[in-house]
């Protein structure tokens, strides 16, 4: 059979789909419009990357600008936030802080979802033996204890930003991995899967141009969960004095500094701590709209 | 029943050599010995304390690398004899790490954790002894906390699904699992210890000092309970057996504390396996806040210390902790809830 005949008018059909109804994304979409917290959350999350991203520029201080005659002072007209120990602009602080975070919170994110995609899309199309041994393995990943493992990796080979990636990404993959291998397992059965296959499609084709498109729901939804969980692991070990270094700064790193002088200066605390709580709990909101949105059946 | 425990104790066995692995594959890999301090020691004094860690192995030596065994070897030249014969170096080092691996598993297996590098007059097995009641005592107390608030909070929740009592313990959930409890930790110390004095704000001396670790590590789980308690119970809730204990007349609260509760709960007794690996987790930054003497803290302070042999202890004592609280949840899961079926 020539294969080249077939292959062409069976995949060019997608653009029609305008023509039916509304799809799956208009439908959640317009369910997520109607939650306003989710809205609202969605928006807060917004300004907060514009503070962090675009604040440094307009603030007139450098991050790391030091002033020690001047030392710790509450807010005033020249320093919103008020200053810390060494006289540093907090504002301008609580941006970087915010850049590395989110940074961080990116980064691991995607180091995650494409460990975790792969694993689970190759593991659920595959399925038999292979599927049985890379399940085993995810479960027996799931039983250490990680933070534990991330610490003593962080202490013993060096602190670098790249390595702090890599260590949150390589250790929140394994629930993405069960997500998609099920959603995978369930797909693969369909007729469009079949279609592919009859017209020779190889099968990281038949994975990736599929059967993730059609699992993306679920990805979302978990991702943007997966967001804040490693901001906030992030935070934790930055608080730890494991992450970022100074006189670089992250969210967690402030906190864990303000906790420490926040007899005499509480603002040192609470700026970036309120912060650090806002945009996590944005993050966790918009999360919870979009699976309400997305898949009204997960809805808890 | 018992064959199901049993076989799932047998399960743990390559769980545990996994992480016992890891971790001791982390700890060879790692850069620099625990005996290369700022203060170099002489180098007889140096082998001896290597040959009594295992990191030294005389008949691996001997086979792969003779020149090695000459008495009053310095770190220079011993750099120098390695660099010269890269690959037997490199044979010499993989022997006597399985050696160290075969030494080390044993004495694992006997519950034997050695001694600490760091501190070289106190065993592995005195400070895990000494921290983890302490570690176990604050989980207990936050799992309480966890437990009373969050069903708490979720019943209410669901009795009142969709009324303002349901958005604020929902809100208050959400709220809960976004507030870092190392922000949260030193905001309950200000306002409790120093501006109110009501409570001591560090150290582990009775159960006043309990009461705000115990809260601020518990919140976050109290916040999962309830989301979970609500879930749960709107899904029993919707079931053909509590219309029928309606329809007798049962009063609402009979119907929700006798026949709802059973099935509505059981997604928070499935939680709390993974609850208390993040209470385990968690105690690490609560315990340093707080200046509590438990394992996390230990565990910070050999990982900075490169203290390798406490630190993998932590570790692998944490994991044994966990798979068998893991196993007892499943155990209870089951004895509750007739559908399932142990395999």
């Amino acid at each position: 059979m020539n294969r080249d005949a077939l292959e062409l008018p069976l995949f060019e059909a997608e653009e029609d789909e305008e023509v039916a109804g509304t799809s799956l994304w208009q439908d959640a979409w317009k369910r997520l419009r109607k939650n306003r917290m989710a809205v609202a959350s969605a928006a807060i999350l917004a300004l907060v990357v514009l503070f962090c991203v675009a604040g440094p520029w307009v603030v007139a201080h450098g991050f790391d600008e030091q002033d020690l005659a001047y030392g710790a002072r509450g807010a005033s007209w020249s320093h919103w936030f008020g200053t810390d120990l060494h006289g540093r602009d907090l504002l301008v602080r609580t941006m970087h802080g915010g850049r590395i975070s989110l940074l961080v919170g990116l980064c691991a994110t995607a180091v995650s979802l494409t460990l975790g995609v792969a694993y689970g899309a190759v593991s659920g199309y595959f399925g038999g033996r292979l599927d049985t041994a890379m399940m085993r393995v995810v479960d027996v990943l799931y039983t250490i204890p990680f933070m534990f493992v991330v610490i003593l990796f962080l202490v013993l080979f060096g602190r670098s930003l790249v390595l702090l990636f890599v260590a949150l990404g390589a250790v929140s993959w394994l629930t993405m991995a069960r997500i998609v291998r099920g959603q995978v397992m369930s797909l693969k059965q369909s007729e469009f899967v079949e279609a592919a296959r009859a017209s020779g499609v190889r099968h990281a084709g038949i994975i990736f141009r599929h059967l993730v498109p059609n699992a993306l729901g679920p990805i979302i939804v978990y991702t943007t969960l997966t967001i804040p969980r490693v901001m906030l692991e992030e935070a934790f070990l930055s608080y730890l004095g494991l992450g970022v270094q100074p006189p670089m700064a992250s969210w967690g790193l402030l906190v864990s500094d303000g906790a420490n002088a926040m007899t005499f200066f509480p603002h040192l605390l609470l700026f970036p701590g309120a912060m650090l709580t806002v945009t996590l709990f944005s993050l966790n909101f918009l999360g919870d709209g979009l699976r309400d949105a997305l898949d009204p059946r997960m809805r808890t | 029943m018992s064959r199901y425990i049993l076989r799932r104790l047998l399960g743990l066995v390559p769980t545990l050599l996994v992480i016992f692995t890891l971790s001791f594959l982390l700890m060879r890999a790692a850069p620099g010995g625990p005996f290369d301090a700022e203060k170099p020691v002489p180098a007889e004094v140096k082998r001896n304390l290597e040959l009594q860690y295992h990191l030294r192995e005389p008949w691996c030596e001997a086979r792969f690398l003779p020149a090695l065994r000459e008495p009053g070897l310095s770190t220079a030249a011993e750099r120098a004899i390695r660099s010269e014969a890269p690959w037997s170096s490199r044979v010499e080092k993989l022997c006597t790490g399985a050696f160290q691996y075969g030494w080390m598993l044993s004495n694992y297996v006997r519950g034997d954790f050695g001694p600490s590098y760091k501190y070289k007059d106190r065993s592995v097995n005195e400070f895990i002894a000494s921290g983890l009641p302490v570690t176990m005592q604050l989980g207990l107390i936050a799992m309480c906390f966890a437990l009373l608030i969050g069903l708490g909070a979720g019943l209410v929740a669901a009795t009142k699904q969709n009324l303002w009592q349901d958005h604020a313990s929902m809100g208050a959930a959400l709220l809960g699992i976004s507030v870092p409890n190392f922000v949260l930790g030193p905001v309950l110390i200000f306002v409790f210890s120093l501006t109110l004095a009501w409570l001591p704000p560090a150290r582990w001396d009775g159960w006043r000092y309990m009461l705000i670790p115990g809260f601020t590590l518990g919140i976050a789980y109290a916040a999962y309970v309830a989301r979970l308690t609500r879930g749960g119970m709107l899904e029993v809730v919707r079931q053909d057996f509590i219309r029928t204990a309606r329809a007798k007349g049962l009063s609402e609260r009979l119907v929700i504390l006798r026949h709802a509760v059973r099935g509505g709960l059981l997604p928070v007794v499935s939680y709390l396996g993974p609850a208390l690996a993040g209470l385990f987790t968690g105690s690490i930054v609560i315990e340093r806040i707080f200046n509590i003497p438990g394992v996390g803290r230990y565990f910070v302070d050999a990982a900075l210390n490169r203290d390798i042999t406490l630190a993998m202890a932590v570790v692998v004592v944490d994991a044994v902790f966990l798979l068998v609280a893991n196993l007892v949840v499943d155990v209870i899961l089951g004895l509750l809830d007739p559908r399932v079926r142990y395999e």
